[in-house]
């Protein structure tokens, strides 16, 4: 059987193996630098696109490891093609082994010795950056917010602003010559999950009956994605996350707007949604500020209208979207904790013409 | 001993297989309990509400010293066999399941207190959960132990074990002494450490 | 004494027939370590194609994002039954198998120390691997998938508790889990006292076939490392049934204490599941190469470091809970030495490799796969190990990508290899070499295909367990040429089940020693009789049938 099987075949596979992965491996690289910034979604996540210090840091190591580990790489796939290629069963072996080597003392030493030294470089960078991350304490002048994570959805509390909201996380731009981090205070209403925006900083996760601690200081406006990284049931993945980095000032208005009462205004059709609201189990479960609904079960819905998306991110604010939601949240989450309010067509035009001055 | 390159060995003999498979057992059931153990460390002093250890735990001393003792008792029952001694090795025998027996009856004694006293059950709080399942692992195993050494008693009875099964009796003791040290291992953490 | 003395049982001759329903009966009540290792074998490679099959379904649902083909709650049952089919009731059993085969062959016993323990593991196996997938019928029915478990492999607290899984689906992940889990125990203290007390004559430790020396620290660390889970599994049953407070948090427990539990598991698992791909690797590459194995004592001394190590690491599951830097710190430390027994074992390889004459037969080809891949995978481990790069890597398709590099590309290809190498042992007839290449050649690129482009969508911020996607995080593609892999993997499973086959009507008839090998297994017949051996050698060396072949120039002057 040895005769019948064609010599070629282990150098030719391995040359077209390593080609592929590293055609693979170069393509990725290219693609992963268009995909930033695609239009649809400006910063769309990446971890090598850092926008914000924590990011920084944590890109700075990984070019450390990466360096180190393609040198591996390079390194050993060579003594493998090497291998291959010179010592593979040519016609004239036939007949004789060839010298039994049972080790070598040096040798072995030396591939003992360098990856430990390797094993201490990395050591050293992974343990400066692990310091610079966690062990940095926010300015006391940091804006702090408390990020409670539910199934499947997050509330963000201001607690010095007196602030609730959910889902898009809003925060100041920070500037390097004037620093301004924002503090995040993790905590879980129900099970385990993981609060990520790849381009702010590294995931950390919220856990039940646990405080955890992290910081962003985002230096660059916008929108930036992320999305719970903790599996926590059935609607894991509809748990998406926004951050949004005010510009310099902006947040300021963006607090004001926050802190207004919403005012119900003359329209009788919104006077009847807000009553509708009121009267039913809407308000066993939500809070809308300076009113009789302050329930904790839900989202804030003071400033619903201020946000871009519902139900977490699973379907965009449009007045279109809002009353399906309403009208049977199931439909657009399937699982989700909100029942369908089973409310008639005509109450359900009220209520959501109420929700929509909730801005 | 080394011998010479590319000689035989002159003796070839290997450890035996009981003792080899208990061991192994002893150790797989040691690395259990150590996890109950680190449950119960950990979770000493955070129970939200009562009963707590200090106000329900009586020390358990002629539970233990019977359980300790039954180590020494089932020693004996080990010796007589080898010399023979049928009669002298069923009485020792009968004397290790009693003092098993009354550790068991101890413990029943002290969890029908704590429950229907106390009202402490395993869900009442973090230290009743913790300590219900050490204990009851324990006692799980002083019942496993005691049905296999009845079940050597009910053949010795019938005149079937021998000076032959001598070293299967002695792995069988092995087991019946892991279930002491672990005894002593649970009674410091919950009645000394964690009161 | 130990040796076990059985009466020489007379070989049935080839021409009897025999009843298939006599054929069954004995089958099922055999205490025979080799039946009983075939059937672990063919019961990992039964389920090994329906978590495949679940995998399939999940890649055809991710192929669009917003894509609605499986809905969510089915699709957290799909990879929650496929981790923990792949990994109880694919890898344990074949490897258990493959060791429960070859054991008693290699250190010339005639069978395991505890032969009726062995059958009760297999079926203890084999039940949990039945009743998980009873979970899909029993309650709903086939409905939505039944009530099977939707709570990840892992199934972390308090997902877990009754609170947020009712019903029955979490139980039967932790009763099936739990029963297999005594049967591995079994199996491993089996190992480990056939190791210790039936060696033949002149087998010292040191003159272990590396086989033996790795599944014997497997089998040290698998009565280790089976009762955290165990007792972690006890306590969750616990709680949903006699409502203690464990992982309650409500009641003061902790989530965070399963995950310490579950990883204490959990991490030495994947060791426990790799390691006996490196011994397959290590029979194999030596024979097709030539040589003996370069570096024997570092070998065994890597392993026994991998063992050792790889039991207090397991907190790089856990970066990302919070944890202070110190044990962040240390954890990472611990996990990137853990690279350096890894690698020292990969240069082993080459080393044994260079100055050979290397014959690419398929067990070879799959060898040289592996080294390619499983580099790979370790690299790609010690960027997890670097805590804050972990901290954007974790529960991401990088963690994925990076694990399915190691169990497939290293641990499913070296099993492939073994299962080639001792085919001819165990049915007595050669594989197709022609079959094999396809297999080869369709898998390796089926495989790479899939796994080298979630390395990417990792990077790009696509956490795990997600039913689907957005699409305009810029996902799709890497997605959608994942998926493109999936026929080719199972084109390539295709043709090795027909390989095999085929195999057992048609091959070649094997002999003894098809492939010039030097271990024990290889000095009786193929396959062997159910004594194993006529009469129990007597071993000068590590390599006995090279002392045999080679008397002028025998292992034990040079050893």
């Amino acid at each position: 059987m040895f005769g019948a099987c064609r010599l070629g075949w282990g150098r030719g596979y391995l040359a077209r193996l390593c080609s592929a992965v590293g055609v693979l491996f170069l393509a990725s690289a290219a693609a992963a630098e268009r995909t930033a910034g695609s239009p649809g979604l400006p910063h769309a996540p990446n971890i090598f696109l850092p926008s914000s210090a924590p990011a920084e840091l944590i890109r700075e190591l990984a070019w450390l490891v990466l360096s180190i580990t393609a040198g591996i790489f390079v390194v050993v796939t060579g003594l493998l093609v090497y291998c291959v290629v010179r010592f593979r069963h040519r016609p004239g072996d036939d007949g004789h082994e060839p010298p039994q080597v049972y080790g070598s003392n040096q040798v072995e030493l030396a591939w003992t010795v360098v990856p430990l030294l390797i094993v201490v470089v990395l050591f050293l960078g992974t343990t400066r950056s692990i310091i610079a991350i966690e062990s940095a304490a926010p300015p006391p002048d940091a804006l702090r917010v408390t990020v409670i994570g539910y199934q499947w959805w997050w509330e963000f509390r201001y607690p010095e602003l007196g602030i609730v909201t959910a889902n898009e996380l809003h925060v100041p731009v920070s500037a390097r010559d004037d620093r301004r981090p924002t503090a995040l205070k993790l905590q879980s209403g129900d099970v385990v999950h993981s609060f990520w925006v790849p381009r702010l900083a590294g995931k950390t996760d919220v856990i039940p009956n646990r405080d955890n601690h992290m910081w962003i200081e985002p230096f660059e406006p916008g929108t930036y994605v992320g999305q719970c990284a903790e599996f926590c049931g059935t609607q894991h993945a509809k748990m998406l996350l926004r951050v949004i980095v005010h510009p310099e000032g902006d947040f300021e208005r963006w607090v004001a707007e926050q802190q207004r009462s919403p005012v119900v205004g003359d329209d009788p059709k919104v006077r009847a949604g807000r009553d509708a609201f009121q009267q039913t189990a809407c308000i066993n479960c939500h809070t809308v500020g300076d009113t009789v609904a302050t329930g904790i079960f839900g989202p804030d819905l003071s400033h619903l209208m201020s946000r871009e998306t519902l139900g977490a991110g699973v379907a965009a604010n449009t007045p279109e979207n809002l009353k399906a939601w309403v009208r049977d949240p199931q439909q657009l989450k399937p699982g989700c904790r909100m029942p369908a309010m089973q409310l008639d067509d005509d109450a359900l035009d009220r209520v959501v013409a109420y929700l929509l001055t909730l801005r | 001993m080394r011998t010479a390159a590319g000689a035989l060995p002159a003796q070839w003999a290997l450890p035996r297989r009981g003792r080899v498979g208990m061991a192994g057992l002893i150790a797989t059931e040691s690395a259990l309990f150590t996890i109950f153990v680190v449950a119960y460390l950990y979770y000493i002093g955070k129970s939200l509400n009562g009963p707590y250890p200090q106000d329900v735990l009586e020390l358990p001393i002629l539970a233990t010293i019977c359980l300790l003792s039954s180590s020494f008792t089932i020693m004996r029952a080990e010796r007589a066999l080898e010399h023979g001694g049928g009669s002298g090795f069923t009485a020792w025998w009968l004397l290790t399941i009693a003092l098993g027996g009354y550790f068991l009856g101890a413990t029943a004694a002290e969890w029908h207190r704590l429950i229907y006293e106390h009202g402490l059950t395993i869900s009442t709080n973090l230290f009743g959960t913790t300590y219900f399942s050490l204990v009851g692992f324990h006692a799980f195993h002083v019942t496993v132990g005691l049905i296999m050494l009845t079940l050597v008693f009910v053949l010795s009875l019938l005149g079937a074990v021998t000076e032959r099964h001598a070293e299967r009796i002695t792995v069988l003791g092995f087991y019946w002494h892991f279930v002491d040290v672990v005894w002593i291992v649970v009674f410091t953490v919950v009645y000394v450490i964690g009161r | 004494m130990a040796a076990i003395d059985q009466a020489i049982a007379r070989p049935r001759p080839a021409e009897a027939r025999v009843p298939r329903t006599l054929l069954l009966h004995e089958w099922v009540v055999t205490v025979d370590h080799k039946r009983l290792g075939i059937m672990y074998i063919l019961t990992g490679l039964l389920f090994f194609v329906i978590a495949g099959l679940e995998a399939t379904a999940m890649r055809v649902q991710l192929f669009f994002p917003q894509n609605d083909l499986v809905p969510p709650e089915t699709f957290n049952r799909l990879f929650t039954v496929h981790g923990t089919t792949m990994v109880f009731f694919v890898g344990m059993p074949i490897i258990l198998g493959m060791a429960n085969y070859l054991v008693p062959l290699m250190i010339g016993a005639r069978d395991l120390a505890f032969p009726r323990l062995n059958a009760f593991g297999f079926w203890l196996s084999f039940f949990g691997g039945l009743l998980l997938y009873f979970s899909f019928l029993g309650g709903d029915g086939l409905y939505g998938a039944g009530t099977a478990p939707a709570v990840g492999w892992f199934a972390y607290a308090p997902l877990t508790g009754r609170a947020f899984s009712r019903g029955n689906s979490t139980d039967y992940w932790v009763l099936s889990v739990l029963v297999s889990g005594f049967g591995s125990i079994a199996t491993a203290i089996n190992i480990v006292t056939t190791v210790v007390c039936m060696r033949c004559k002149g087998m010292t430790f040191g003159k272990l076939p590396l086989y033996v020396w790795m599944l014997f620290v497997v089998s040290c660390m698998v009565i280790l490392i089976m009762p955290p889970l165990t007792a972690a599994q006890v306590m969750l049953l616990l709680d949903r049934f006699l409502g203690a407070n464990f992982f309650d948090t409500q009641a003061g427990g902790s989530a965070v204490l399963w995950q310490h539990f579950f990883w204490i598991f959990g991490h030495p698992e994947v060791y426990v599941l790799m390691i006996p791909g490196f011994a397959a690797v290590s029979e194999i590459i030596p024979v097709f190469s030539r040589k003996p194995i370069f570096g024997y004592p570092m070998m065994v001394a890597a392993t026994v470091g991998i063992g050792v190590i790889g039991m207090g690491v397991w907190a790089h599951h856990m970066f990302t809970i919070g944890m202070s830097a110190a044990s962040n710190a240390y954890f990472a430390v611990a996990t990137m030495l853990v690279g350096v027994p890894t690698g020292i074992k990969l240069f082993n390889w080459l080393g044994t490799m260079w100055g050979g004459h290397i014959r690419f037969a398929t067990p070879m080809l799959f060898c040289v796969a592996f080294l390619f891949q499983f580099l790979i995978a370790g690299l790609t481990g010690i960027m997890l190990a670097a805590a804050p790069f972990d901290w954007q890597l974790h529960d991401s398709y990088f963690v994925v990508a990076h694990f399915h590099f190691v169990l497939i590309g290293g641990l499913l290809f070296a099993l492939f290899a073994g299962l080639y190498y001792w085919f001819p042992k165990v049915s007595g007839r050669m594989p197709s070499e022609r079959l094999g290449k396809w297999h080869f050649g369709l898998f390796a690129f089926g495989f790479n295909l899939t796994f080298v482009p979630l390395h990417f969508a990792g990077i790009l911020g696509m956490p795990r367990r997600i039913y689907t996607y957005e699409p305009d995080r810029g996902w799709d593609l890497w997605n959608q040429v994942a998926t493109a892999g999936v026929p080719f993997q199972i084109a390539g499973v295709l043709f090795f089940v027909a390989n095999l086959l085929w195999a057992l009507k048609r091959g070649e008839r094997a002999g003894d020693d098809p492939w010039d090998a030097w271990t024990l297994e290889w000095s009786t017949t193929s396959p062997p009789p159910a004594y194993n051996f006529e009469t129990l050698p007597e071993v000068r060396s590590r390599r006995p049938l090279w002392d045999l072949k080679h008397p002028e120039d025998p292992d034990w002057k040079f050893e």
